[in-house]
Protein backbone atom coordinates (compact mmCIF):
# COMPACT_ATOMS: atom_id res chain seq x y z
CA UNK A 1 0.00 0.00 0.00
CA UNK A 2 2.07 2.39 -0.91
CA UNK A 3 1.79 5.88 -3.14
CA UNK A 4 2.52 5.50 -6.79
CA UNK A 5 2.12 8.88 -8.74
CA UNK A 6 2.46 6.87 -12.12
CA UNK A 7 -0.30 4.31 -11.56
CA UNK A 8 -2.38 7.11 -10.25
CA UNK A 9 -1.96 9.51 -13.62
CA UNK A 10 -1.98 6.73 -15.66
CA UNK A 11 -5.11 4.21 -14.83
CA UNK A 12 -6.90 6.08 -11.62
CA UNK A 13 -7.55 9.29 -13.04
CA UNK A 14 -8.73 8.64 -16.67
CA UNK A 15 -11.55 6.59 -15.10
CA UNK A 16 -11.97 9.54 -12.49
CA UNK A 17 -12.23 12.39 -14.68
CA UNK A 18 -14.72 9.66 -17.06
CA UNK A 19 -17.21 9.86 -13.68
CA UNK A 20 -16.44 13.72 -13.47
CA UNK A 21 -19.42 14.29 -15.46
CA UNK A 22 -21.87 12.46 -13.34
CA UNK A 23 -20.71 14.46 -10.48
CA UNK A 24 -21.38 17.44 -12.14
CA UNK A 25 -24.76 16.53 -13.42
CA UNK A 26 -25.37 15.48 -10.09
CA UNK A 27 -24.39 19.47 -8.95
CA UNK A 28 -26.02 21.24 -11.48
CA UNK A 29 -29.63 19.24 -11.33
CA UNK A 30 -29.99 19.28 -7.62
CA UNK A 31 -29.08 22.68 -7.37
CA UNK A 32 -31.57 24.08 -9.97
CA UNK A 33 -34.25 22.16 -8.16
CA UNK A 34 -33.02 23.13 -4.75
CA UNK A 35 -32.66 26.72 -5.43
CA UNK A 36 -36.28 26.56 -6.85
CA UNK A 37 -37.68 24.86 -4.09
CA UNK A 38 -36.08 26.99 -1.70
CA UNK A 39 -38.61 29.93 -3.08
CA UNK A 40 -42.02 28.25 -1.89
CA UNK A 41 -39.65 26.80 1.45
CA UNK A 42 -38.86 30.95 2.31
CA UNK A 43 -42.31 32.42 1.52
CA UNK A 44 -43.49 29.46 3.45
CA UNK A 45 -41.38 30.41 6.47
CA UNK A 46 -41.92 34.37 5.85
CA UNK A 47 -45.79 33.85 5.81
CA UNK A 48 -47.64 34.79 9.17
CA UNK A 49 -50.07 31.54 8.80
CA UNK A 50 -48.97 29.20 11.21
CA UNK A 51 -50.30 26.63 8.84
CA UNK A 52 -47.38 27.50 6.39
CA UNK A 53 -44.77 28.54 8.98
CA UNK A 54 -44.74 25.55 11.03
CA UNK A 55 -44.51 23.00 8.84
CA UNK A 56 -41.47 25.21 6.49
CA UNK A 57 -39.70 25.14 9.61
CA UNK A 58 -40.13 21.78 10.44
CA UNK A 59 -38.52 21.33 6.94
CA UNK A 60 -35.68 23.87 7.61
CA UNK A 61 -34.67 22.32 11.15
CA UNK A 62 -35.06 18.64 9.74
CA UNK A 63 -32.50 19.76 6.69
CA UNK A 64 -29.94 21.55 8.99
CA UNK A 65 -29.87 19.28 11.98
CA UNK A 66 -29.47 16.18 10.62
CA UNK A 67 -26.76 14.90 8.23
CA UNK A 68 -26.88 14.39 5.05
CA UNK A 69 -26.14 10.73 5.15
CA UNK A 70 -29.47 9.61 7.19
CA UNK A 71 -31.29 11.44 4.57
CA UNK A 72 -29.92 10.20 1.73
CA UNK A 73 -30.11 6.61 3.88
CA UNK A 74 -33.93 7.44 4.73
CA UNK A 75 -34.73 8.47 0.92
CA UNK A 76 -32.86 5.78 -0.58
CA UNK A 77 -33.34 2.71 1.79
CA UNK A 78 -36.46 3.94 3.84
CA UNK A 79 -38.63 5.52 0.63
CA UNK A 80 -37.09 3.07 -1.73
CA UNK A 81 -38.50 0.26 0.34
CA UNK A 82 -42.55 1.90 0.16
CA UNK A 83 -41.98 1.34 -3.81
CA UNK A 84 -44.39 -1.54 -5.04
CA UNK A 85 -42.59 -4.59 -6.60
CA UNK A 86 -44.10 -4.11 -10.10
CA UNK A 87 -42.96 -1.05 -10.33
CA UNK A 88 -39.79 -1.19 -9.36
CA UNK A 89 -39.82 -4.33 -12.27
CA UNK A 90 -42.00 -1.80 -15.16
CA UNK A 91 -39.61 1.17 -14.36
CA UNK A 92 -35.93 0.05 -13.72
CA UNK A 93 -34.89 3.32 -13.03
CA UNK A 94 -36.16 3.45 -9.92
CA UNK A 95 -33.55 0.70 -8.94
CA UNK A 96 -30.94 3.60 -9.95
CA UNK A 97 -29.56 5.51 -6.71
CA UNK A 98 -28.92 8.44 -8.91
CA UNK A 99 -32.59 9.21 -8.93
CA UNK A 100 -33.14 9.14 -4.97
CA UNK A 101 -29.52 10.93 -4.69
CA UNK A 102 -31.00 13.87 -6.88
CA UNK A 103 -34.06 13.81 -4.45
CA UNK A 104 -31.83 13.81 -1.61
CA UNK A 105 -29.57 16.66 -3.01
CA UNK A 106 -32.12 18.62 -4.15
CA UNK A 107 -34.36 18.69 -0.66
CA UNK A 108 -31.00 19.25 1.38
CA UNK A 109 -30.39 22.44 -0.57
CA UNK A 110 -33.81 23.35 -0.41
CA UNK A 111 -33.50 23.50 3.45
CA UNK A 112 -30.55 25.29 3.53
CA UNK A 113 -31.05 28.23 0.73
CA UNK A 114 -34.80 28.04 2.19
CA UNK A 115 -33.12 29.54 4.90
CA UNK A 116 -30.96 31.62 3.42
CA UNK A 117 -33.04 33.12 1.06
CA UNK A 118 -35.72 34.04 3.90
CA UNK A 119 -33.03 36.25 5.59
CA UNK A 120 -32.19 37.95 1.86
CA UNK A 121 -35.80 38.82 1.75
CA UNK A 122 -35.79 40.35 4.77
CA UNK A 123 -33.18 42.73 3.89
CA UNK A 124 -34.59 43.73 0.69
CA UNK A 125 -34.97 47.67 1.10
CA UNK A 126 -38.72 48.24 2.18
CA UNK A 127 -38.55 51.38 0.06
CA UNK A 128 -38.28 49.95 -3.07
CA UNK A 129 -41.26 47.47 -2.68
CA UNK A 130 -42.86 50.42 -1.42
CA UNK A 131 -42.09 52.05 -4.51
CA UNK A 132 -43.64 49.01 -6.67
CA UNK A 133 -46.47 49.26 -4.70
CA UNK A 134 -46.80 52.88 -5.90
CA UNK A 135 -46.60 51.93 -8.97
CA UNK A 136 -49.29 49.60 -9.01
CA UNK A 137 -47.45 46.58 -9.07
CA UNK A 138 -49.96 43.19 -7.87
CA UNK A 139 -47.97 41.44 -4.98
CA UNK A 140 -47.31 38.66 -7.15
CA UNK A 141 -45.65 41.27 -9.71
CA UNK A 142 -43.68 42.92 -6.69
CA UNK A 143 -42.34 40.07 -5.57
CA UNK A 144 -41.57 38.37 -9.03
CA UNK A 145 -39.67 41.41 -10.35
CA UNK A 146 -38.49 43.47 -7.05
CA UNK A 147 -38.04 41.32 -3.85
CA UNK A 148 -36.90 37.83 -5.40
CA UNK A 149 -33.97 39.45 -8.08
CA UNK A 150 -33.06 41.76 -5.50
CA UNK A 151 -33.13 38.58 -2.09
CA UNK A 152 -30.96 36.93 -5.13
CA UNK A 153 -28.71 39.28 -5.83
CA UNK A 154 -27.91 39.81 -1.89
CA UNK A 155 -27.71 36.32 -0.83
CA UNK A 156 -25.25 35.25 -4.28
CA UNK A 157 -22.07 35.49 -2.17
CA UNK A 158 -24.02 33.03 0.31
CA UNK A 159 -26.00 30.81 -2.63
CA UNK A 160 -21.76 29.97 -4.27
CA UNK A 161 -20.61 28.75 -1.08
CA UNK A 162 -23.47 26.32 -0.77
CA UNK A 163 -22.86 25.27 -4.19
CA UNK A 164 -19.12 24.75 -3.35
CA UNK A 165 -20.97 22.59 -0.12
CA UNK A 166 -22.92 20.73 -2.86
CA UNK A 167 -20.42 19.92 -4.83
CA UNK A 168 -18.47 18.36 -1.74
CA UNK A 169 -21.40 17.29 -0.71
CA UNK A 170 -22.16 14.30 -4.31
CA UNK A 171 -19.69 12.54 -2.93
CA UNK A 172 -21.96 10.78 -0.18
CA UNK A 173 -23.91 9.59 -3.31
CA UNK A 174 -21.21 7.08 -3.44
CA UNK A 175 -22.66 5.40 -0.92
CA UNK A 176 -25.59 5.05 -2.54
CA UNK A 177 -24.05 2.98 -5.65
CA UNK A 178 -23.40 5.96 -7.59
CA UNK A 179 -20.33 6.15 -9.34
CA UNK A 180 -19.39 9.27 -9.43
CA UNK A 181 -15.76 10.29 -8.59
CA UNK A 182 -16.11 8.84 -5.28
CA UNK A 183 -17.92 6.19 -6.17
CA UNK A 184 -15.44 5.29 -9.02
CA UNK A 185 -12.12 5.87 -6.77
CA UNK A 186 -13.89 3.75 -3.99
CA UNK A 187 -14.42 1.00 -6.42
CA UNK A 188 -10.81 1.08 -7.97
CA UNK A 189 -10.03 1.11 -4.25
CA UNK A 190 -11.18 -2.14 -2.95
CA UNK A 191 -10.92 -3.61 -6.02
CA UNK A 192 -6.88 -3.34 -6.00
CA UNK A 193 -6.61 -2.07 -2.04
CA UNK A 194 -4.72 0.81 -3.44
CA UNK A 195 -5.56 3.31 -0.84
CA UNK A 196 -3.36 6.40 -1.67
CA UNK A 197 -3.95 6.50 -5.54
CA UNK A 198 -7.15 6.16 -5.64
CA UNK A 199 -8.30 8.33 -2.78
CA UNK A 200 -5.68 11.48 -3.46
CA UNK A 201 -6.64 10.97 -7.19
CA UNK A 202 -10.13 11.83 -6.43
CA UNK A 203 -9.14 14.62 -4.03
CA UNK A 204 -7.07 16.50 -6.95
CA UNK A 205 -9.91 15.78 -9.48
CA UNK A 206 -12.46 17.52 -6.89
CA UNK A 207 -9.98 20.49 -5.99
CA UNK A 208 -9.28 21.16 -9.07
CA UNK A 209 -13.53 21.25 -9.60
CA UNK A 210 -13.91 23.50 -6.81
CA UNK A 211 -11.53 25.94 -8.10
CA UNK A 212 -13.11 26.15 -11.37
CA UNK A 213 -16.37 26.07 -10.10
CA UNK A 214 -15.64 29.29 -7.56
CA UNK A 215 -13.61 31.11 -10.47
CA UNK A 216 -17.12 29.99 -12.22
CA UNK A 217 -18.91 31.28 -9.56
CA UNK A 218 -17.43 34.25 -8.88
CA UNK A 219 -17.53 35.73 -12.28
CA UNK A 220 -21.68 34.82 -12.15
CA UNK A 221 -21.30 37.21 -8.96
CA UNK A 222 -19.22 40.18 -10.48
CA UNK A 223 -21.58 40.25 -13.50
CA UNK A 224 -24.90 39.80 -11.28
CA UNK A 225 -24.41 42.28 -8.64
CA UNK A 226 -21.67 45.12 -10.68
CA UNK A 227 -23.02 47.67 -8.75
CA UNK A 228 -22.96 46.46 -5.34
CA UNK A 229 -19.45 46.03 -5.95
CA UNK A 230 -17.23 48.46 -4.08
CA UNK A 231 -15.23 51.10 -6.11
CA UNK A 232 -11.92 50.58 -6.11
CA UNK A 233 -9.97 53.56 -4.77
CA UNK A 234 -7.01 52.58 -5.50
CA UNK A 235 -4.95 48.59 -6.03
CA UNK A 236 -3.62 49.25 -2.37
CA UNK A 237 -7.29 49.70 -0.23
CA UNK A 238 -9.38 47.35 -2.93
CA UNK A 239 -6.79 44.96 -1.33
CA UNK A 240 -7.23 45.62 1.72
CA UNK A 241 -11.05 45.28 1.62
CA UNK A 242 -10.84 42.00 0.03
CA UNK B 1 -51.73 -1.90 14.53
CA UNK B 2 -50.30 -4.43 16.92
CA UNK B 3 -47.24 -4.41 14.40
CA UNK B 4 -46.61 -1.11 14.53
CA UNK B 5 -46.82 -0.78 18.60
CA UNK B 6 -43.97 -3.76 18.81
CA UNK B 7 -42.00 -1.41 16.58
CA UNK B 8 -42.14 1.16 18.89
CA UNK B 9 -41.99 -1.25 21.88
CA UNK B 10 -38.45 -1.95 19.76
CA UNK B 11 -37.04 1.31 21.08
CA UNK B 12 -37.86 0.51 24.83
CA UNK B 13 -34.57 0.64 26.80
CA UNK B 14 -32.98 -2.53 28.02
CA UNK B 15 -32.00 -6.06 25.84
CA UNK B 16 -35.00 -6.08 23.99
CA UNK B 17 -35.02 -2.51 22.57
CA UNK B 18 -32.97 -0.17 20.85
CA UNK B 19 -33.25 2.48 23.37
CA UNK B 20 -30.08 2.10 25.43
CA UNK B 21 -28.18 1.29 22.45
CA UNK B 22 -29.44 4.65 20.68
CA UNK B 23 -28.10 6.89 23.80
CA UNK B 24 -24.83 5.34 24.28
CA UNK B 25 -24.67 6.24 20.75
CA UNK B 26 -25.67 10.03 21.53
CA UNK B 27 -22.88 9.40 24.20
CA UNK B 28 -19.76 8.37 21.47
CA UNK B 29 -20.90 10.74 19.38
CA UNK B 30 -20.78 13.83 21.23
CA UNK B 31 -17.39 12.20 22.76
CA UNK B 32 -15.87 11.80 18.94
CA UNK B 33 -17.49 15.16 18.27
CA UNK B 34 -15.91 17.27 21.39
CA UNK B 35 -12.67 15.59 21.13
CA UNK B 36 -12.11 15.81 17.67
CA UNK B 37 -13.18 19.82 18.54
CA UNK B 38 -10.67 20.52 20.75
CA UNK B 39 -7.86 19.17 18.55
CA UNK B 40 -9.85 21.33 15.92
CA UNK B 41 -9.66 24.03 18.12
CA UNK B 42 -5.95 23.79 19.26
CA UNK B 43 -4.84 23.00 15.49
CA UNK B 44 -7.49 26.29 14.53
CA UNK B 45 -5.07 28.63 16.94
CA UNK B 46 -1.86 27.55 15.84
CA UNK B 47 -3.19 27.97 12.09
CA UNK B 48 -4.68 31.29 12.85
CA UNK B 49 -1.61 32.37 13.98
CA UNK B 50 0.36 30.69 11.12
CA UNK B 51 -1.86 32.89 8.72
CA UNK B 52 -1.41 36.37 10.40
CA UNK B 53 2.36 35.98 11.64
CA UNK B 54 4.98 38.00 9.53
CA UNK B 55 6.73 34.54 7.86
CA UNK B 56 5.85 34.59 4.57
CA UNK B 57 5.90 30.71 4.55
CA UNK B 58 3.65 29.91 7.33
CA UNK B 59 1.20 32.31 5.82
CA UNK B 60 1.56 30.19 2.60
CA UNK B 61 1.48 26.93 4.17
CA UNK B 62 -1.75 28.01 6.48
CA UNK B 63 -3.27 29.04 2.99
CA UNK B 64 -2.50 26.04 1.54
CA UNK B 65 -4.03 23.95 4.44
CA UNK B 66 -7.45 25.75 4.21
CA UNK B 67 -8.01 25.57 0.91
CA UNK B 68 -7.07 21.86 0.19
CA UNK B 69 -9.36 20.68 3.50
CA UNK B 70 -12.10 23.24 2.23
CA UNK B 71 -12.01 22.00 -1.33
CA UNK B 72 -11.96 18.28 -0.98
CA UNK B 73 -15.20 16.36 0.08
CA UNK B 74 -15.20 15.49 3.94
CA UNK B 75 -16.54 12.30 3.37
CA UNK B 76 -13.05 11.34 1.07
CA UNK B 77 -10.56 12.98 3.93
CA UNK B 78 -11.94 10.83 6.52
CA UNK B 79 -11.27 7.66 4.74
CA UNK B 80 -7.52 9.26 3.56
CA UNK B 81 -6.99 10.42 6.86
CA UNK B 82 -8.27 7.29 8.44
CA UNK B 83 -6.44 4.61 6.39
CA UNK B 84 -3.50 7.42 6.39
CA UNK B 85 -3.11 7.74 9.62
CA UNK B 86 -3.49 3.62 11.16
CA UNK B 87 -1.26 2.49 8.75
CA UNK B 88 1.57 5.01 9.26
CA UNK B 89 1.24 4.70 12.73
CA UNK B 90 1.38 1.12 12.55
CA UNK B 91 4.48 1.30 10.66
CA UNK B 92 5.61 3.75 12.95
CA UNK B 93 5.47 1.85 15.73
CA UNK B 94 6.18 -1.45 14.19
CA UNK B 95 9.81 0.24 12.90
CA UNK B 96 10.39 1.31 16.15
CA UNK B 97 9.80 -2.04 17.39
CA UNK B 98 7.24 -0.81 19.73
CA UNK B 99 4.53 -2.94 18.42
CA UNK B 100 4.15 -6.76 16.50
CA UNK B 101 3.69 -6.36 13.15
CA UNK B 102 -0.12 -6.14 11.91
CA UNK B 103 -1.10 -4.39 14.64
CA UNK B 104 -4.36 -2.68 15.29
CA UNK B 105 -4.74 1.22 15.75
CA UNK B 106 -7.88 2.22 17.95
CA UNK B 107 -10.27 3.30 15.35
CA UNK B 108 -11.33 5.80 17.86
CA UNK B 109 -7.94 7.20 17.72
CA UNK B 110 -7.99 7.32 14.14
CA UNK B 111 -11.71 8.98 13.30
CA UNK B 112 -10.92 11.36 16.38
CA UNK B 113 -7.73 12.68 14.94
CA UNK B 114 -9.33 12.19 11.03
CA UNK B 115 -12.24 15.25 12.10
CA UNK B 116 -9.81 17.33 14.00
CA UNK B 117 -7.43 17.81 11.26
CA UNK B 118 -10.68 18.33 9.00
CA UNK B 119 -12.30 20.94 11.65
CA UNK B 120 -8.80 22.41 12.03
CA UNK B 121 -8.89 24.20 8.58
CA UNK B 122 -12.93 25.19 9.34
CA UNK B 123 -11.53 26.96 13.32
CA UNK B 124 -8.27 28.20 11.70
CA UNK B 125 -10.87 31.00 9.69
CA UNK B 126 -13.43 31.46 12.29
CA UNK B 127 -10.53 32.04 14.49
CA UNK B 128 -8.39 34.38 12.24
CA UNK B 129 -11.55 36.24 11.73
CA UNK B 130 -12.01 36.67 15.15
CA UNK B 131 -8.67 38.06 15.98
CA UNK B 132 -8.78 40.38 12.66
CA UNK B 133 -12.24 41.79 13.95
CA UNK B 134 -10.86 43.32 17.49
CA UNK B 135 -9.72 46.93 16.87
CA UNK B 136 -6.41 47.67 15.70
CA UNK B 137 -6.17 50.57 17.96
CA UNK B 138 -6.74 48.06 21.06
CA UNK B 139 -3.52 46.44 20.10
CA UNK B 140 -1.59 49.65 19.40
CA UNK B 141 -2.98 50.88 22.69
CA UNK B 142 -1.59 47.65 24.59
CA UNK B 143 1.63 47.90 23.17
CA UNK B 144 1.76 51.71 24.11
CA UNK B 145 1.43 50.17 27.57
CA UNK B 146 4.25 48.01 26.99
CA UNK B 147 2.30 44.58 27.02
CA UNK B 148 4.56 42.11 25.13
CA UNK B 149 2.86 39.47 22.79
CA UNK B 150 1.51 37.20 25.23
CA UNK B 151 -0.20 40.02 27.35
CA UNK B 152 -1.69 41.34 23.97
CA UNK B 153 -3.04 37.97 23.04
CA UNK B 154 -4.55 36.98 26.54
CA UNK B 155 -5.77 40.43 28.17
CA UNK B 156 -6.37 42.00 24.73
CA UNK B 157 -7.19 39.84 21.59
CA UNK B 158 -8.70 36.89 23.29
CA UNK B 159 -11.68 37.97 25.60
CA UNK B 160 -12.87 39.86 22.45
CA UNK B 161 -12.38 38.13 19.54
CA UNK B 162 -15.01 35.18 21.87
CA UNK B 163 -17.72 37.40 20.66
CA UNK B 164 -16.75 37.71 17.23
CA UNK B 165 -15.75 34.24 16.64
CA UNK B 166 -18.52 32.75 18.55
CA UNK B 167 -21.49 31.98 16.14
CA UNK B 168 -18.72 30.35 13.84
CA UNK B 169 -17.55 28.33 16.65
CA UNK B 170 -20.82 27.08 16.89
CA UNK B 171 -22.04 26.11 13.83
CA UNK B 172 -18.63 24.34 13.08
CA UNK B 173 -19.59 22.46 16.47
CA UNK B 174 -22.94 21.56 14.53
CA UNK B 175 -21.32 20.77 11.70
CA UNK B 176 -18.75 18.42 13.67
CA UNK B 177 -21.79 16.83 15.08
CA UNK B 178 -23.45 15.68 11.74
CA UNK B 179 -19.99 14.93 10.22
CA UNK B 180 -19.22 12.34 13.02
CA UNK B 181 -21.92 10.34 10.89
CA UNK B 182 -19.19 9.58 8.41
CA UNK B 183 -17.16 7.77 11.01
CA UNK B 184 -19.84 4.84 10.64
CA UNK B 185 -17.92 4.35 7.17
CA UNK B 186 -15.05 3.51 7.67
CA UNK B 187 -15.38 1.94 11.33
CA UNK B 188 -18.22 0.75 13.41
CA UNK B 189 -17.38 2.58 16.92
CA UNK B 190 -21.29 2.47 18.16
CA UNK B 191 -22.06 5.99 17.14
CA UNK B 192 -25.77 7.18 16.25
CA UNK B 193 -25.62 6.45 13.04
CA UNK B 194 -24.01 3.06 13.50
CA UNK B 195 -26.92 2.19 15.65
CA UNK B 196 -29.40 3.62 13.56
CA UNK B 197 -28.40 1.80 10.74
CA UNK B 198 -27.39 -1.60 12.33
CA UNK B 199 -30.81 -1.39 13.67
CA UNK B 200 -32.28 -0.89 10.27
CA UNK B 201 -30.48 -3.49 8.35
CA UNK B 202 -30.84 -6.22 11.38
CA UNK B 203 -34.75 -5.38 11.19
CA UNK B 204 -34.99 -4.10 7.67
CA UNK B 205 -37.65 -1.10 8.86
CA UNK B 206 -35.76 1.39 7.44
CA UNK B 207 -38.10 4.50 7.49
CA UNK B 208 -38.48 3.80 11.22
CA UNK B 209 -35.23 3.09 12.45
CA UNK B 210 -33.47 6.02 10.18
CA UNK B 211 -36.52 8.25 11.46
CA UNK B 212 -35.37 7.63 14.73
CA UNK B 213 -31.80 8.15 14.20
CA UNK B 214 -32.70 11.31 12.21
CA UNK B 215 -34.43 12.42 15.52
CA UNK B 216 -32.24 11.49 17.71
CA UNK B 217 -29.42 13.59 15.80
CA UNK B 218 -32.28 16.43 15.57
CA UNK B 219 -32.53 16.88 19.31
CA UNK B 220 -29.09 16.63 19.73
CA UNK B 221 -28.55 19.41 17.34
CA UNK B 222 -31.56 21.09 18.56
CA UNK B 223 -30.14 21.64 22.10
CA UNK B 224 -26.28 22.10 20.73
CA UNK B 225 -28.00 25.23 18.92
CA UNK B 226 -29.83 26.26 22.73
CA UNK B 227 -26.53 26.48 24.08
CA UNK B 228 -24.65 28.41 21.26
CA UNK B 229 -27.80 30.75 21.23
CA UNK B 230 -27.64 31.44 24.83
CA UNK B 231 -23.76 31.26 24.37
CA UNK B 232 -23.51 33.99 21.81
CA UNK B 233 -26.35 35.85 23.66
CA UNK B 234 -24.21 35.92 26.99
CA UNK B 235 -20.77 36.92 24.75
CA UNK B 236 -22.97 40.19 23.35
CA UNK B 237 -23.69 40.85 26.60
CA UNK B 238 -21.96 44.09 27.02
CA UNK B 239 -22.74 44.95 23.34
CA UNK B 240 -25.59 47.11 22.47
CA UNK B 241 -27.88 45.79 19.94
CA UNK B 242 -28.17 48.42 16.99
Amino acid sequence: MKFDPIYMITVVMPQLLWALPLTLLLTISSSVIGNILAVPVALARLNPNPMLWVPARVFIFTMRGTPFLIQLYFIYYGLGQLIPGWMMRGFPFLKDGIYYAIFALSLNTAGYTGEILRGAILAVPHGEIEAARAFGMSRFQVFWRITLPRAVRICLPTMSSETILLLKATSIASLVTVYEVMGTATTIRVDTYRVYDTLIGAGIVYFVTVYFLTRGLNWVERKLNKDRMAIPVSGKTAAAQA
Amino acid sequence: MAAEQSLWATLAWGETGYGDEFFRGVYTTLGISASAYAIAFGIGMLGAWAKLCHVKSLNRAGEVYTTVVRSVPELLLIILIFYAGTSTLSGVLVALGLAERGVEINPFAAVIAALGIIYGAYLTDVLRGGIQAVPKGQIEAAKAFGMHAPQRFIRIILPQMVRYAISGLGNQWLNITKDSAFVSVVADVGDIMAVGRGAANQTKHFIFYLGATAVVFMIVSGISMYVTGRLEKRANRGVRRA
